[in-house]
């Protein structure tokens, strides 16, 4: 009998999963729709989808917020001005990019597969906000902690490439088979390294959890997270990470001078808008889980506890636990847009590079460093359990 | 019946379903991307039954392997070489599609008829839930080491074979036929490399 996961999203205080009485939004909910008659059954499946939407509606506004910093930061970076009459400095400039998008009209072309071509942008969407099931807020805060954590991710994101695929067959252009195939080249060269760097951080924590991942770096604050342990690891998970998003300088499947667009030549109107979602949703849950996995999560650089300790308080009054999971959302959040602001400015000033350079790069650098990263944190964390996990 | 195994029957039911159709689209249907694409559909439904079973990390290696891995590769092969024309006509198509839908038909029967017959334990054994990624780890670094080792030593024969395909160009003399092979960097004629080498077009060399 499969257990229904259980969707926890309660404010909890970070590091304890301990709630107070009145701060479990779940059962309060369930038992106040109890006291009007419904099975316990019922109630838990009305509880359901409301974490899911709230993540949802997370991660849309995520792209929103992000696709007006990348406008803003471009034109920084240009000496230009940006957006500025659609709200206060621009920022409602997303929104009418969105309703351009959703107002244009849906084309597909005469001699295109239609079915195929429909089904393309769906499956590269699907799987990126799925992979948002794991992400971490705060202790309790995520849709479900299961065992295999990060692993879901890693498999997850293996899904896109057939859709960027599909999407590059179905168009009937030699551009967009030809982005496809590049496509799934690159994401398939870097999953690899990308996966044993996330193995060395799982290495340590003995866990494929997420919230086990963050717990083990909350020993002590800032000096606990793991990009003092795993700087290497740090800067190849983040490469590779980039190059799954197909950002700059990896945006080789879309690159402009070579494919016109790559595999979104042929897409107009609310198709091409998947596709659009789908890279900066990726984006913004990359940034998150680089996060997660190498600067502590939802932890603050000082500790809590600490924290609650001087001021005096317990850290289960239910007004500090109130704001500690407060501080855990903007913690994660912060650390998450601190990296695509990064990705932003990275992508602004730097050349993209050549395929063949993509690929040795891949192949021949990544990988073997990631190895070696691997082979010394096994190294280390039997040599000082007490520093590298036990 | 509760709501949850309410939800169980529906997803195993759409499950099956996907897998069966998918399966049998796989095999019938003319066009091969087709095939290749209902394959990952198929794939993905084997998964959410091994979910189902309450085995996420067998769940997750799945896709990770087969429609990550295995499926795109096979996609890849197949947009590299598909010319979008007809298959040459084979002849007594006709009677070998008969024979080996025959043969099916029995395998199936014969598959049935284990089913039917068999006595099985049911509930099966009690899933281990988040524990089996350890499990599984220590079993195939303990009594499963040698078919482990095996199956990597078999995925080096692949690669090395696949390399030895592909770079035939880097040889001097072809590999299969021991003749010289072509070593111009001008595009090459269609089948200099295979067993029949056609006489030399010379004159497009003298040309270029």
């Amino acid at each position: 009998m499969i257990d229904p996961a259980p969707a926890l999203l309660t404010t909890a205080w970070p590091g304890l999963a301990l709630v107070g009485p009145g701060l479990d939004l779940q059962s309060s909910f369930t038992s106040t729709l109890e006291e009007f008659g419904l099975s316990q059954a019922a109630a838990h499946l009305l509880w359901l989808p409301l974490p899911m939407l709230l993540v949802l509606v997370a991660a849309v506004v995520g792209v929103l917020v992000n696709v007006w910093l990348e406008r803003k930061i471009s034109a920084a970076v240009q000496q230009r001005i940006g957006p500025e009459y659609a709200g206060a400095l621009g920022v409602l400039q997303p929104m009418a990019d969105g309703l351009k998008l959703l107002f244009k009209e849906d084309v597909i072309p005469k001699r295109a597969d239609g079915l195929l071509f429909t089904l393309g942008p769906v499956l590269v969407l699907v799987p990126v906000i799925l992979s948002w099931l794991v992400v971490p807020f705060g202790q309790n805060l995520l849709i479900s902690d299961v065992g295999i954590g990060v692993f879901l991710w890693i498999a997850l994101s293996s899904i896109q490439p057939i859709g960027l695929l599909m999407s590059g067959y179905a168009s009937n252009n030699k551009y967009s088979l030809l982005g496809g195939l590049r496509a799934a080249a690159q994401s398939i060269s870097y999953e690899i390294p990308l996966a044993l760097a996330v193995l060395a951080v799982v290495m340590m924590s003995n866990s494929l959890s997420t919230v086990d991942i963050v717990n083990q770096q909350s020993g002590a604050g800032i000096l606990s997270w793991n990009i003092w342990r795993q700087p290497v690891g740090f800067l190849i998970f983040w490469i590779c990470a980039l190059a799954e998003c197909e950002r700059l300088p990896f945006d080789l499947p879309e690159a402009e001078e070579e494919l016109v667009a790559g595999y979104q030549t042929e897409y107009a109107g609310m198709k091409f808008a998947l596709f659009y979602l789908g890279s900066y949703i990726n984006l913004v849950l990359s940034a998150l889980l680089v996060a997660v996995l190498y600067l502590g999560g939802w932890g603050f650089p000082l500790p809590v506890e600490w924290l609650a300790g001087a001021l005096g308080q317990s850290v289960d009054a239910p007004l500090v636990q109130v704001i500690t999971g407060s501080l855990g959302i903007v913690m994660t959040v912060l650390k998450a847009y601190l990296l695509v602001f990064i990705a932003i400015l990275l992508r602004w000033t730097l050349p993209r590079v050549r395929i063949d350079q993509l690929l040795d790069f891949g192949w021949k650098f990544l990988l073997p460093i990631a190895l070696v990263n691997l082979l010394v944190t096994a190294g280390l964390k039997l040599a000082f359990p007490s520093f590298f996990g036990g | 019946m509760t709501i949850a195994s309410v939800t169980q029957l529906i997803c195993f039911v759409a499950l099956s379903l996907t897998l069966v159709l998918g399966a049998l689209g796989v095999v019938l249907l003319p066009n091969i991307v087709y095939s290749a694409f209902l394959l990952a559909g198929v794939f993905l439904s084997v998964a959410g039954l091994y979910l189902l079973l309450n085995a996420s990390f067998v769940a997750a290696a799945q896709v990770l392997v087969y429609v990550g891995a295995v499926n795109v590769l096979i996609l890849f092969a197949i947009m590299l070489v598909n010319k979008k024309e007809a298959m040459a006509e084979i002849p007594g198509l006709l009677l070998r599609r008969v024979l080996s839908g025959a043969v099916c038909l029995g395998l199936f029967l014969l598959l049935l008829r284990v089913d039917l017959t068999t006595p099985w334990a049911v509930p099966g054994p009690t899933p281990l839930g988040e524990d089996a990624t350890t499990l599984i780890g220590i079993h195939l670094f303990s009594d499963y080491l040698l078919p482990f080792e095996l199956a990597s030593v078999l995925l080096l024969m692949a690669m090395i074979g696949a390399i030895v395909l592909a770079r035939r160009d880097v040889y001097s003399s072809d590999v299969i036929t021991g003749e010289a092979a072509d070593q111009g960097l001008i595009e090459k004629e269609r089948t200099p490399l295979l067993l029949e080498s056609p006489p030399r077009d010379t004159t497009l060399l003298e040309k270029v």
